[in-house]
Formats: C-alpha cells, structure tokens, sequence
C-alpha cells in the first residue's frame, strides 16, 4: 500500500530533517508557511546581528568620542551616523546593533536555566505525586499570582543589588526572568506527566518493576517534553520584553556596560516631546521586530503540531492529488 | 458522467462513491466507487473491520465530510444530492430527514446542557414553536424511546443517565423530528452486551412503529445478524458483497466475507474446557488465592467511595488459563491489577507467588515482579512511542537480568520470532505496526522473563476480528508450549470459552458463578450469567432470533 511506505519514508528521514523548526517547515503550507518564514527570518536576523555586531557597527556601543573629538549629541540622522546620536552622544546604529547581542544572552541565559530546573521539579513533582508536590505547586502558584515584572525588579535588585557590569546585569536579567518562567514549563512538564503517569506504556513499566528514575527518565521525559519547543519560542519573547521592561524602568544594564534597548527608550522618552524620534523609533523597532519573529515562530510552531489547526493549502492538496495519482 | 436521480421510493441512493484524504504523507483512498441504496423502512447494515471506509461512506448521507476530504460520485437523500447541498441545504436536511447516532454515548451528548435542552435543540432549529411546545415533543421523543418517567427526567444532566439510557437519550433526539433515515454509527460498541440487545431491540421497535430506514455502521458480525435485512461488506474502501442476510450468513458469496465469518469466535466452538469433566491444574500449586479480597475506592471529599471488588475468592493453580468474565464496572480489570500490584486492596487477603499483597511493599514485591507477565488492553498505547519494539521488548531484560547488548538483542530477536514477528521488526517504531503485530510484541515483552503467571487484560478487545483470531490463536500455542498459568480477562464470553478452561464470572464486584468453562457457559445457574449469554449475539440470524425470544423471556421472569 502506498500509504505505509510513505509513512516508512517519513519516520527514517535523516535526523537533521526531523528537527523541531525543520520538520514544522516541510510540513506547512499556504499562509501558515509564510507565517513561519517571517518569523525565522525575522529570528535569523537577530542571531546573525547579534554574532556579527562587532563587524557591521560603525562604532563601539559605549563610544561617544573618536580621534575627531566629541560626538554631536541628539544629531539628526546623516552620513557618519546613519541612524542619529543620543542625548549621551551614543551612535544609535551602533547601539541597536549591540542591543541583540544583549537580547540573545538574555534569551539564552534564562530559558536555559529556566528549562533544566522547571523540567526537573515538573517530572518529579507530576510522577512522585505526595507532598512534594503539593507544596511545589502552591509554590509556583504563588510565583504565578505575583505581577512578574515587579518580582523581576525584586530579584534583579537581590542579585546585583543595584551594581551592574555586562555579566552581572545579564545574569541578574536572566535570573529574575529564570524565577518567572520556571512555574510555566514546571506546569506544563507536570501535567503531562499526569497525563501520562496513566498510560498503559508507563504501568507496563511498572508492572516490569523499573525503579522511578528509570520511568522518568527513559519513558515519561521524552514524550512529557515534546511541547517544550514552542514555550522555549514564546517565552523567548517573553524574555526579551522583561528586560526591555526593567531597562525602561532603570533596572537594567547600563549604558556603558551594555547596549540594552529598553534602557535606550527610557532614556528615548523625552526626545520624543522635542521632536527627536531617531532616538526612540531605532531601538523600538529592534524589540517589536525581534518579538514579533520569535512569536511568529512559536505560533505557527503551535498551530502546525495540532493536526486539526494545521491548513494543507488548495494549491499544495491539488499537487499531492496529482502526485498520488501519477504514483 | 451522469448520474440518474434516485428513484423516488428510495431513501438513500449513493452512487459510485469515491473519497481520498488529504494527509501529510500523501493523498489516501478511503472508499472507492461505492454504490447502494436504502428503501424506506429498512435497516442495512454496512460491516467491516477497521479503516474499510465504512464510517466515512454511511457519512456522506449527512452531508458529513473530513475537512481534508475529496468526495467524486453522488449521494441522493430523497433525491437530493448531498455532496453538494449549501450549509443552508445541509443544515435543513439534517435532523428532518436525516440523522444520526453516534458511537458513545456520552461524549455524544454536552454534560451542561440537561438531555431535555439537547433533544429540543434540533426541534427548534427547524420548528418555529415555543418553550413549551418543544418540551412536550422532547418528552414525547424520550417516552417514544422507552425512558421511564419521561417528565420529570427531562430535565436531569447525561452524567444521571446510565450508559444504555443515555445512547436512547441519543436516539430520542436522532427521532424528534421523524427524520425519514438515521445512519447509526456503532451504537452499540460502547455498550455491555445486555444493554446492547436493549438497543437493537429498540432500533427494531423504530423501525416497525416509525417505518424509519436505517444504516447502522459496524464491525460485529452478531449485532448484523440481529438487525439487518440487508448486509453490505467493505473492505479497503471497496464494496466486497452485497446481500440479504440470510443469504449472506448462510450462502457468503466471496472469500473475505468467508474468513470474516470464520474468525468470529463462537460460544461452544472449540472450547478450552471441551472434554473436561473437573478442574484440570486442581492438583498443581496454587499461584493466586484470594480471600475475601475487597478493592474500594475513597470517594472525593464528602461523597462515598465506590467498592470495586467485593468479597472475592478465587485461585489461580499453575499452568492454568482462568478466565474472568463480566462487563464494565464489574471489577475484572481492578482485579487483575491488584494481582499486578498496580492496585491497592483494601481488605481480606490476597497471595500472589506466595506474597501476601495486604503488605504490599514496592521494595519487596519487586523480585517476584519478573514472574508476572501482564499484556494491556489497548496496543497502541502500551508502548512507548519514542522507543522502537526492540527497546520496548528488551525493558524486562535490562530491570531485571544484566545481560550485554549483543545478548540482549539475541534474546529479543528470539522473543519476537516466538510471536511470529520478524526479528527484522525491532528496529520499527510502534506506531509502524498494526495493531495485531502490536499486541503480539506486547506478547513477547510479558513473556520476557518466562513469567509463571501473565495477566491478560482484555487483549484483544481493540483489534479487529480476523487479527484477534490471530492473536488469541499465538496465545493458545504459547501458554501450552510454555505452560504460564494465566488470568485472561476480557467482556467476550466466546473468546473466554476458547482459551480458559476455568471461568468465574463477575457482577458488580462480585464473583457470583465459577465452574468449568463448558459447564458456565452452557448450563448457567445465575440469572445474570444466563442473561449475559442469551444478550450475546451470534453470528447466525435463526440462531440469533430464537435468543431473542429468550431474552424477552428473561425480562418476563425477572
């Protein structure tokens, strides 16, 4: 039958075609698809911002002098600066282009940390069940209700008490943003667990007398984590928007030890009454475009893992039609 | 091509039907070239096993279609084509001429609306009546279907209902507008085999008092032979044969039809406990003995707790297939997992390998986890999808014994041609075998360790019949080449019959008949255990209306 060698084909197609975005990319079509693209090339363009800041930038994101002298502050956008100068006299191209480089740290810095531990706690805490789960429950419940960009405040305050060079503001970014997103993949990674927890293939585990760690860990992890790469896309713009938050409100990372563009539209805000929108718009766009892609990414990421959300386009059901047909 | 419009005495008229499906792997035939008609007034029955396009087929006659089908023929519903009727059209059509009952009943109805809102629904949509009047109808449908005290219980939520009132619920609400069809798609499989004749016999009632034709879809040969008067057999999305039913069960045309019937499993046809005149292991050591044995469920704060098991003793000796029968509810799948130390008891006692299982501890039972084999229900999900059936297979061997790689997939390879699968198919992911293949490598995996003792839980109840014939044919050979004892468990009495020669049977938690397989089932002394095998259809519409006549009997006397 045609249909089982075709499934055949699938399941043994290379690894590399397989992955996460890769796999989602073949599989769509129609809008769906180039709501995708956007997205990666959108993300594309960050990461490829953020490795090549150095080369691209005209000048360093602290600089604010050159052998001519003094930058001009506040100058409208012109031939040496492209995208104008700030109050401090920083190059706002300069800038934006090393904002990413403190975006993609971020992102990186706290997803990571948030991923190990949240999934840990929820695989434990979702199969073992007792008491150590109710209280890690009422635990993220309470990290849950709090608003989380004033926990993030709190923490970034504890952590670098108020001191920020390039690692210590980065890390106390990514640690405040970590205590946030924990309690969502410790929910997610838990209920799946529960889920599963009553699936005939893990009591079949059981009834051959594997200890718990080899359950969690052969049998539950692997399927309980399948949903972990659209939160990881989600909760990378989630990221990149807290700490554009707690640099607008003056929590972040100074200006000379990192280029943040949050810090950047705070100090953007009264530019803009005086008419001076080069300031603000540069680094405005930067956040909404980055956001915006990894969005893009994770929803249509959502919508194409769910079979019935996922649209096969009249254009590309009529070619299968006639490959079917020919085969 | 053209297509002549239906006669007008017809109800339905389908005529060369295709439809594909659209999937990620490519466009997929479901049915091809399909032709049929319904008279008024009659029932047809459309059999085949799973993914023959017996659903999708009856579907079109609602007008009903996957988003990523492609219909080519016709479809007339009283001469209208449905294929491609507007929404409006549709819309008008369904509930008036044509309606439908679906598989389970209680996902078929919406637990916050009562069944009285769920039957007036379809009544107003097409009836510009008030409250009131739509009411009374709902009442009168309920009454129609044989609902007690139809007034009052107008108004209760499905969760009030029992299982085979909610699916009359159903078929009320399918009848309120006395649609001239209703394509019923396994109305019954969801349903113990007592409620079952229930059912069928008041499909029979409707169509005799309401003269409304009916298409019920399925895949059980007995529940044709009970209600059909005509038979349409499906296989891969073509039309096998097409015949009256008599003529059909007496005369099969066509070779699948042949060996659909031949793998049916019947009651009495080659019995385990044929020529037994006692208990054939009574003398071997007992494996399982139960004392008394409770199981009960803590209700949620506040409510009562619910005793699955209740006061059961039974024994299990080696080498001996016990088979547990009963329906749903009755606590036969609770049992077999207590035995498993999946479940906790709660009270009398309860010896697995000589492990008082009252004090239960993980710790201790373990070491004697490898003598228990169990095989699951439902083979698809028993095996974990991300790891491929030689992983699955070799999980008791890497728990229990420390054998290297090389030996470990010598011993697997071993254990899957044992099953009579390729040793070639470790290397497959789950989902790349049939549901017949999953379950004998689900075999292979409980029979790892050469258990003394496996615990089959209904096995073989998600396959179709013909694999299921395969499947409890491999179970047969094996336990008598190897000699485990087991408890097979399962709602099929005939299948019972043919691998157990010692059968209890349970009701409502308790075991109320055990004896002989033959004897059980032949001369029943419970009521219960002869209403269950009298509500058992056979594949035999004469036999299958003489049972009929028993039954009635049975509701007399009760």
């Amino acid at each position: 039958m045609s249909t089982i060698t075709v499934t055949e084909i699938k399941a043994h197609a290379p690894w590399w075609l397989r992955l996460p975005v890769i796999s989602h990319l073949r599989m769509s079509s129609g809008l769906q698809r180039g709501m995708l693209i956007a997205g990666l090339v959108l993300s594309l363009l960050l990461v490829f911002t953020a490795l090549l800041a150095p080369v691209i930038a005209p000048f360093d994101f602290a600089q604010n002098r050159d052998a001519s002298g003094a930058f001009p502050r506040q100058s409208a956008p012109d031939d040496k600066f492209i995208w104008g100068t700030t109050v401090s006299g920083y190059d706002v191209f300069s800038r934006t282009l090393y904002g990413a480089q403190t975006a993609v740290w971020v992102i990186i810095a706290a997803v990571v940390m948030s991923i190990f531990l949240g999934v840990f706690l929820g695989l434990v805490s979702g199969y073992l069940g007792g008491w150590f789960d109710r209280v890690m429950v009422v635990l993220n419940d309470a990290i849950y209700a709090f608003p989380s960009l004033l926990l993030a405040i709190v923490m970034s305050i504890v952590i670098s008490q108020g001191q920020s060079s390039l690692f210590g503001g980065i890390m106390a970014a990514a640690v405040s943003i970590t205590v946030v997103f924990i309690p969502q993949y410790y929910r997610v990674v838990r209920a799946e667990v529960i889920r599963l927890k009553a699936e005939p293939f893990v009591e079949s585990a059981q009834v051959i007398g594997a200890s718990s760690w080899r359950v969690m860990g052969t049998h539950l992890l692997r399927n309980a984590t399948r949903t972990l790469p659209l939160i990881f896309t989600l909760n990378a713009s989630e990221a990149l928007l807290t700490l554009a938050g707690l640099g607008f409100l003056g929590f972040g990372i100074e200006p000379t030890a990192a280029s943040e563009w949050g810090f950047d539209l705070n100090r953007a805000m009264s530019d803009a009454t005086g008419g001076i929108w080069w300031t603000g718009l540069f680094p405005g766009l930067a956040i909404v475009l980055t956001v915006l892609g990894l969005t893009l990414v994770g929803e249509s990421m959502n919508d194409l893992n769910d079979p019935r959300l996922r649209r096969i386009s009249r254009k590309k059901a009529k070619r299968m039609i006639q490959k079917g047909a020919a085969a | 091509m053209s297509h002549t419009h239906s006669e007008p005495n017809q109800v339905l008229s389908v005529q060369d039907l295709s439809i594909d499906f659209v999937t990620d792997s490519g466009p997929v035939p479901a049915v091809r070239g399909v032709d049929f008609s319904v008279q008024p007034g009659e029932i047809l029955a459309i059999v085949g096993e799973s993914g023959s396009g017996k659903s999708v087929t009856a579907r079109t006659a609602l007008g009903i279609m996957a988003e990523n089908g492609a219909a080519r023929g016709a479809v007339y519903l009283k001469g209208q084509d449905m294929l491609h009727a507007s929404g409006a059209q549709l819309r008008r059509a369904r509930g008036r001429d044509v309606s439908m009952v679906f598989q389970e009943p209680s996902t078929a109805l919406n637990p916050v609306y009562t069944v009285g809102w769920q039957i007036m629904e379809g009544i107003r949509a097409h009836n510009k009546i008030g409250r009131r009047q739509a009411k009374a109808r709902a009442v009168e449908a309920m009454r129609q279907v044989g609902i007690p005290d139809p007034e009052r219980r107008v108004d209760y939520y499905p969760h009030q209902f029992s299982g085979g009132q909610k699916q009359r619920v159903v078929i009320a609400a399918a009848l309120a507008l006395r649609p001239s069809l209703i394509v019923a798609d396994e109305p019954t499989t969801a349903l113990d085999v007592t409620v079952q004749a229930e059912i069928l016999q008041l499909l029979r009632q409707v169509r005799e008092e309401l003269g409304t034709a009916i298409v019920i879809i399925t895949h059980n040969m007995g529940v044709v032979a009970d209600i059909a008067d005509r038979v349409i057999v499906m296989n891969q999305g073509l039309v096998i044969e097409q015949a009256k039913a008599l003529d059909l069960f007496e005369n099969p045309q066509q070779d699948y039809t042949r060996s659909l019937l031949e793998a049916v499993p019947h009651l009495g046809r080659s019995s385990a406990s044929k020529d037994l005149e006692s208990r054939a292991h009574a003398e071997k050591p007992v494996l399982v003995e139960a004392r008394d044995l409770s199981v009960h469920y803590p209700g949620r704060l506040g409510a009562p707790g619910f005793t699955a098991v209740n006061g059961v003793s039974l024994e299990i000796h080696a080498g001996e297939v016990y088979g547990l029968v009963g329906e749903s509810g009755s606590g036969k799948t609770t049992i077999g997992r207590t035995i498993a130390g999946l479940n906790r008891m709660t009270g009398g006692s309860l010896r697995v390998l000589d492990y008082e299982m009252a004090d239960f501890r993980e710790r201790s039972f373990k070491p004697l986890r490898e003598q228990i084999g169990f095989v699951f229900q439902d083979p698809a999900a028993s095996f974990n999808p991300q790891l491929t059936i030689g992983q699955c297979v070799a999980e008791p061997l890497n728990v229990h014994r420390s054998l290297g790689p090389r030996e470990t997939r010598a011993r697997v390879g071993g254990l899957l041609e044992s099953v009579q699968l390729p040793a070639g198919y470790a290397e497959r992911y789950p989902h790349e075998l049939s549901g017949g293949q999953r379950q004998r490598a689900s075999l292979a995996r409980a029979l790892a360790l050469e258990p003394k003792l496996l615990i089959a839980d209904e096995p073989t109840s998600a396959l179709d019949v013909s694999v299921q014939a395969k499947v409890l044919e491999l179970f047969l050979e094996l336990q008598q080449q190897l000699g485990f004892a087991a408890l097979f468990i399962s709602h099929d009495l005939a299948v019972v019959d043919m691998l157990a020669s010692w059968v209890g049977v349970l009701l409502r938690g308790e075991l109320v008949e055990e004896g002989l397989g033959s004897r059980v089932l032949s001369a029943p002394q419970h009521p219960y255990t002869q209403r269950l095998i009298a509500s058992l259809p056979v594949p035999d519409p004469r036999e299958q209306a003489k049972r009929r006549a028993l039954i009635e009997q049975l509701n007399l006397a009760q």
